[in-house]
């Protein structure tokens, strides 16, 4: 049965709902795309609901990647999923607290994941729990920073001759 | 006849630890004539067969997603041209109309039709090079000279478009830079007319070739179920039998307004890999074909950007003459275009696959993060299951016919 977007939407909110009510937190319409935030403790689940469930069939891991928040203190996980069947595409995100930067690893449910959760954990420290070998992937082994988190920036702040208030970051 | 598939035999339970002993380590790469790039493996081997490889990447890792962090959307652009270098122009329309989904700018269909006319040039020399690469690897070199020359041609009409060859830079967000010139459209519609016949005379050196048939067929072959659990895009999960392309699924840029096949496979091997994306490059002429008929019913010749002043830097006359123009021209080039707050994911179909540009504005003049999904570093690592229990020659053969480019999976 063909259904227009908004339908899918509904649809995925109202089973995500159904199944997990206090896993999550909000969602939203960000452009053209339906984001869905849960708690970091139920990302697995509902992942792996979202594959599964025959009405939803998001078969496709499109990609992951991680965000830092300085202001709230918070990383972030961002899922893009793509139902191929349904051609419908949904955003899931998880906050992380900054001081126990850990997420259970969903190489279980897509083995894409693997190169792509070390690739957050290489540039913003996220450990991912039960990730079968979570070390660094493009920067060298001996790297103890993770440089994508936003206290590093990206000149050397020792220079003096340009003033950044002019021209924003 | 091939050697077939050792996997079930070099799975590790099946090895006991004194025979483990008998294997010997070797190192390929990272520069090694056999893999075109920097790409390290550290293979296992039972004489000529592949026990168990580890790859080594990032080697030629750039910090893109950081430098972005601090550049005005505008120069993002040159950042994008070094993730797929071999096709750079896709990857300058993908970031282009990225930015124009998140200020929600309207492209003109002559716009529209220009872009599609550059993606596809790119995608023909892309496929070009992958092909005859495949051809080199399995020990056929006269394929990718002949090839080459039309390679170089297509980047004579990216020099004529806007003149760089490889790293092209090309366009501008909400069009192009500028009009392309007759001598740009005499070169196209030469390169259309000349391009197929030449195609022909390198898929007749190698489709029926007894030598590369049986280097290639059931060569480095994967099902369509490990393929998407693995994330393959592209012609690389289409030779699989997944007909996923996104032209189709989510067109963009009036792609929904052409006539083309999406060609499949059906064994995911080397040989597939290379038939579609041969098939690939004819879809591509025909709809560069389609796109210059459109053109040519257009009424207006002259739009080559959107009706959107925000990125397009007014004319230099304009700038020397005129005091409005001069202060729009420096508000551009200092990135103080006012950006709204929101965050888009837009993704294009490369040479390789799906490109996607995940975008989240926080209304400053740069993006706040900016993730590129390349699809290269998302299906190398199904590497080590498509090769384990093969020969070696026969990795070298699947790693180029899955054209991993190193700049795009090392970002």
């Amino acid at each position: 049965m063909l259904q227009t977007k908004t339908h899918r939407n509904q649809l995925v909110t109202n089973k995500l709902i159904r199944q997990f009510a206090e896993g999550i937190e909000a969602k939203e319409m960000l452009a053209d795309m339906l984001c869905i935030t849960v708690q970091k403790e139920f990302v697995p689940e509902v992942l792996r609901f979202l594959r599964d469930d025959k009405d939803l069939d998001f078969n496709f891991l499109t990609t992951l990647c991680g965000i830092h928040h300085p202001e709230k203190e918070q990383l972030g996980m961002i899922y893009h999923l793509h139902s191929f069947y349904f051609n419908h595409r949904i955003r899931i995100k998880a906050n992380i607290k900054i001081n126990q930067p850990s997420i259970s690893s969903i190489t279980s449910i897509w083995p894409a994941a693997n190169w792509m959760e070390r690739e957050t954990y290489d540039f913003f420290g996220i450990i991912f729990k039960g990730h079968p070998n979570l070390k660094r992937i493009l920067n060298v082994d001996e790297m103890t920073d993770f440089p994508l988190r936003k206290e590093f920036p990206l000149e050397d702040q020792t220079r003096e001759d340009k003033d950044d208030s002019m021209f924003g970051r | 006849m091939t050697f077939g598939n050792y996997t079930d035999y070099y799975k590790k339970d099946l090895i006991s630890s004194e025979e483990r002993k008998e294997f010997n380590t070797l190192n390929v790469g990272p520069t090694h004539p056999a893999t075109h790039g920097v790409f390290q493996n550290v293979m296992l081997m039972d004489g000529e067969f592949i026990v168990e490889t580890e790859q080594t990447i990032g080697y030629i890792h750039r910090a893109f997603e950081k430098i972005a962090e601090r550049r005005p959307f505008y120069q993002i652009t040159p950042l994008t041209d070094r993730l797929n270098y071999c096709s750079a122009p896709l990857n300058n329309m993908g970031w282009h109309m990225t930015v124009e989904k998140l200020l929600g700018i309207e492209t003109p269909k002559r716009v529209d039709y220009l872009r599609i006319v550059v993606m596809e040039l790119a995608r023909i020399s892309d496929h070009l090079i992958c092909n005859s690469v495949i051809g080199v690897d399995s020990g056929a070199l006269t394929g990718f000279t002949y090839l080459f020359q039309d390679r170089e041609f297509i980047y004579e009409i990216f020099e004529e478009i806007c003149g760089s060859r490889l790293t092209t830079n090309m366009g501008r967000i909400g069009g192009f830079e500028r009009n392309f010139s007759e001598k740009a459209w005499d070169k196209i519609k030469y390169f259309l007319k000349k391009y197929p016949s030449k195609l022909q005379e390198f898929e007749n050196l190698l489709a029926r070739n007894r030598i590369f048939m049986d280097r290639t067929i059931n060569v480095g072959s994967f099902p369509a179920d490990r393929a998407l659990a693995y994330g393959f895009t592209g012609p690389n999960l289409r030779a699989c039998g997944v007909d996923y392309d996104v032209r189709v699924m989510n067109p963009y840029c009036s792609y929904e307004e052409f006539d083309f096949i999406v060609p499949i496979g059906q064994n995911g091997d080397t040989y597939d890999r290379f038939m579609v994306r041969q098939e690939e490059m004819r879809q591509s002429l025909s709809i560069i074909q389609q796109a210059i008929d459109k053109l040519d019913l257009l009424e207006d010749k002259d739009t080559y950007f959107a009706k959107d002043p925000r990125f397009v830097l007014p004319p230099k006359e304009k700038v020397y003459n005129n005091m409005e123009a001069l202060i729009w021209h420096f508000k551009i080039v200092m990135g103080e275009t006012d950006i709204p707050v929101g965050e888009v994911y837009h993704s294009i179909e490369a040479a390789n696959g799906e490109l996607g540009f995940y975008l989240v504005s926080d209304g400053g003049r740069t993006p706040s993060r900016l993730h590129f999904r390349r699809p290269s570093f998302i299906y190398y690592q199904a590497y080590p299951e498509m090769v384990t229990g093969s020969m070696l020659s026969d990795a070298v053969l699947t790693m180029s016919s899955m054209n991993v480019i190193a700049g795009e999976l090392d970002a």
